[in-house]
């Protein structure tokens, strides 16, 4: 039903707790139970949200039955990245000048207060 | 969602799966803040986006219905160019138009919206993209100018939106 790629990554995204088990991914591999030690949850509960981020290609999993490390895959979040990368660049270059340019506007209209 | 008391700096975030919006704080009633946004004579003084850019054209028919029409220029010849229709204009506190930048880029609803507290303003300006599909689109397009995300940043990147 789902098939937009950039939807199922912000909704992989939407979770906190998959959000930091990316952040911590960016560091390497890790296997469930590396991934599980931070949180206060099972090692169920975190292969859940693993196959959610499996489905939404923002990891793979190793091959190894037992442990199967997950490890990221950069290219949908680099998507998101850029994404956001240029947007926000945009953004924060133009309210940067729209700071300066407020205190224009503000002396241009003190001084035209002034001259009544 | 989270709002900032200091100035100088814009606040990113997700509201939603579909959206995306930018807070910030400026040192300014929200009368000139407004203006800035709707005045053709205010946005090509500000609203340029990086190093590089000026603003040629800046049309502005402000009323509900109204169009507006922007376009950017590079010193080696490149252009960007928007436009939209003025959806909702309630001076001097919200603006809702649509946006769209053609070819591939889809339509959006963006809305501003501009509070003031102890004569300065805080802005929120939200991007709301229609589907699904048309934000992937969106994405595509935004990554013409693609560059590479190193870890380090993917990194910061993600603690920054966790």
């Amino acid at each position: 039903m789902d098939s937009d790629p950039l939807s199922t990554t912000f909704a992989a995204l939407a979770d906190p707790t998959r959000r930091a088990i990316l952040a911590r991914l960016t560091t390497g591999p890790a296997t469930v139970k590396e991934l599980s030690a931070p949180f206060d949850m099972s090692g169920p509960a975190i292969s859940k949200h693993l196959r959610v981020l499996e489905r939404a290609g923002l990891i793979s999993r190793g091959r190894d039955a037992q442990f199967r490390p997950a490890q990221l895959d950069a290219t949908p979040l680099k998507q998101v990245a850029d994404w956001a990368d240029n947007y926000r660049r945009f953004w924060d270059a133009s309210y940067e000048r729209l700071d300066k340019y407020l205190k224009t506007l503000k002396a241009q209209e003190k001084k035209r207060g002034d001259n009544k | 969602m989270a709002t900032t008391s200091s100035t100088g700096a814009t606040t990113f975030t997700t509201p939603s799966d579909r959206e995306i919006a930018a807070t910030r704080v400026f040192d300014a009633p929200r009368r000139l803040v407004y203006e800035a946004h709707t005045n053709p004579k205010h946005l090509p003084n500000w609203m340029l986006g990086p190093e590089g850019w000026t603003m040629p054209v800046c049309e502005i028919d402000l009323r509900p219905g109204g169009t507006w029409h922007f376009v950017w220029r590079k010193a080696d010849g490149s252009e960007m160019a928007m436009r939209g229709t003025y959806k909702e204009v309630v001076p001097p506190e919200k603006v809702v138009t649509t946006e769209s930048w053609g070819g591939d880029w889809p339509e959006t609803i963006n809305t501003l919206t501009l509070t003031e507290k102890d004569g300065k303003t805080i802005l929120t300006s939200t991007i709301l993209y229609p589907s699904k599909d048309a934000r992937d689109a969106a994405l595509k397009t935004g990554m013409k100018q693609g560059m590479n995300v190193s870890f380090d940043r993917l990194a910061a990147y993600l603690q920054g939106i966790a």
